[in-house]
């Protein structure tokens, strides 16, 4: 089976430093796959390159088995591939359906129609109301986003990039800086989305990340240090020593000697 | 007024899309403003040569408003396509072929390519960059049509430019009626185009593209594309604006090309109210209008007062004559008790 996105020995370096680090990827179709590491491990770097953000110093990406490694941002979108950002980036000025509309008119191909006006385009208002219903947001359809809450706004995060109806979408800490509560909320409208979209996910919430995901993928420095299922990444000594820092691993290795 | 055709149904609910189909309907007070000009003609009638140069302020301020308002380029030398749009008609006069609309094609069409090519230079950078890019090929303009005097008469001016009746029928009068009509006519259509634009989906990705351009290539948009047909577009309005100077006043200085017209447009558009098509009319109606008057009164110094009201707008009107005005209304209407 052809993976939903795969990367081969990806490598970004700025100047002398390596944010990542010979990373091949595999992310199955319909997987719910996370990737999670410390601070600074270079996830966001590694969402960057796969969207075409940045480009690797060398290696390839392949999304549905093609590669798209020279493949430009928004046509990586076209291809399939969405993102959420871990700080927003909304449009403030616009009200929730005036910037989901946007969004949906980009993904219809009628964004560049330019004398019948966006409200007279009834499909691409059935498509934003269909995301507005799907993540709660049809009460404050009409607001202007500037005057959400946080937690609404990251529901716009995702809203966005669910209008471009991705088969792969990347989540980068889509609950952060957001209550515990409405991150629950949050996770129950990701967790709701169909499988036929494979979904990578960067998390710092452990609980979230060991319920959602399937596999887990660790970086550490800019490279995978290991992958597997939840159960074998928590059991995993090289990911305690990771999170627990090196002095308590130290002495839980001392204590395995002990014993 | 919720009505069948804007209320969309979901499973888990409906919504009223009412308001976002309503920002399309012309207002009332959009018709008010239209009956300004026809009362104009009325009220002042031998003022009509200075009319004629406010609606075509007007046109060009419009045309700097799409790519600076809409899409948020910033430009100081925007007077480029203005200038070559007003050579383009002279010349295309001068050479016979008199007709005022074939002038204002050719000069849309003269100054939508240089728009076009100049746009890949534009493109690259952020504001400051694009400042000095616009300021630099606005100057260089400036300084070819001194140079080719053979063609552009330099310093002197174009001469002999002789316009055609309009439609074959309307002679340019020595009263500028005729060419107060024809400038208020062209406005108005090239006004009615630009809201069209502005409110399809195309203007609505321009207005997010200056809202966050970092976010818009994650929505799947060309951000270049889209920049460069703006762009392309603002200048086929200066053309035209610019043809129309030409040929309402018979003569071409070479001023069309200066920076101050670059620069003062930049200031009535701020004046006005950037973002919005009648904020960029208002602009050019308040500072023709001012400068006519307080050059009268106090010639050479009429640019302290128009400083003094710049820095007040920028201090305490941020969106300008215009966003001033849609608080007032804000606030008459919650008086009135409407929403």
């Amino acid at each position: 089976m052809t993976s939903a996105l795969q990367t081969k020995n990806l490598v970004k370096r700025f100047g002398g430093f390596v944010a990542t680090n010979d990373v091949s990827l595999n992310v199955a179709t319909g997987a719910r796959h996370a990737l999670i590491g410390p601070n600074g491990a270079g996830k966001t770097t590694l969402i960057n390159l796969l969207t075409g953000f940045l480009a690797p110093t060398s290696g390839a990406v392949f999304l549905g088995g093609e590669e798209v490694t020279q493949v430009s941002q928004h046509r990586r979108v076209k291809r399939g591939l969405a993102r959420t950002f871990q700080i927003n980036r909304l449009f403030a000025e616009m009200t929730v359906l005036q910037s989901v509309t946007m969004a949906v008119c980009e993904q219809l191909g009628i964004a560049a129609r330019w004398w019948k006006p966006v409200g007279a385009h009834a499909e691409a208002l059935d498509a934003a109301a269909a995301l507005l219903a799907q993540l709660r947001l049809l009460d404050v359809a009409h607001a202007q986003t500037k005057d959400l809450a946080y937690g609404k706004q990251r529901l716009i995060e995702i809203a966005l990039a669910l209008a471009a109806k991705p088969t792969v979408l990347l989540l980068d800490e889509p609950a952060a800086g957001v209550p515990t509560v409405e991150s629950r909320e949050l996770f129950d409208t990701i967790a709701q989305l169909p499988r036929s979209v494979t979904i990578v996910l960067i998390e710092h919430d452990m609980d979230l990340v060991f319920r959602f995901a399937d596999t887990i993928s660790v970086l550490v420095g800019g490279a995978v240090l290991t992958e597997g299922t939840p159960a074998a990444i928590a059991n995993d000594p090289r990911v305690k020593e990771v999170y627990l820092g090196h002095t308590e691993a130290k002495k839980e290795a001392r204590h395995g000697q002990a014993a | 007024m919720p009505n069948a055709a804007s209320v969309r149904r979901t499973q888990l609910g409906s919504f009223d899309a009412a308001p976002l189909q309503n920002a399309s309907r012309w207002r009332k007070s959009e018709y008010v403003f239209w009956l300004l000009p026809i009362a104009a003609y009325f009220v002042f009638p031998s003022d009509l040569a200075l009319l004629s140069q406010i609606a075509i302020t007007a046109l060009f301020a419009i045309s700097l408003d799409l790519i600076l308002g809409y899409a948020g380029i910033v430009s100081l030398g925007h007077a480029a396509f203005f200038g070559i749009g007003a050579y383009a008609a002279g010349l295309l006069a001068k050479a016979g072929f008199g007709d005022p609309l074939i002038g204002l094609v050719a000069a849309a069409g003269v100054a939508a390519a240089l728009g076009f090519i100049t746009s890949f230079l534009v493109l690259r950078g952020a504001d400051l960059t694009r400042l000095m890019v616009t300021l630099g090929v606005g100057l260089m303009l400036f300084e070819a049509a001194n140079k080719l005097t053979k063609i552009t008469g330099g310093l002197d001016g174009l001469q002999g430019v002789e316009v055609k009746p309009l439609l074959g029928m309307f002679g340019f009068d020595m009263y500028g009626r005729t060419a107060y009509i024809y400038c208020v006519v062209v406005l108005f259509v090239l006004f009615c185009v630009a809201r069209r634009i502005v409110h399809s989906p195309f203007g609505v990705s321009l207005q997010g593209i200056r809202l966050n351009a970092f976010r818009m290539p994650a929505l799947g948009t060309p951000v270049n594309a889209r920049l460069i047909a703006a762009y392309t577009l603002g200048a086929a309005y200066a053309g035209v604006a610019g043809a129309l100077l030409t040929q309402t006043t018979q003569f071409v200085s070479i001023d069309v090309l200066s920076f101050p017209r670059s620069a003062e447009l930049l200031l009535i558009l701020v004046l006005g109210g950037t973002g919005s098509l009648y904020g960029a009319m208002l602009g050019a109606v308040v500072f023709m209008t001012v400068h006519h008057l307080l050059s009268g009164l106090n010639p050479q110094y009429w640019q302290f007062w128009l400083g003094l009201v710049l820095i007040f707008v920028v201090l305490f009107a941020r969106d300008g004559l215009m966003g001033a005005l849609r608080s007032l209304g804000k606030r008459f209407n919650v008086e009135q008790g409407k929403p």
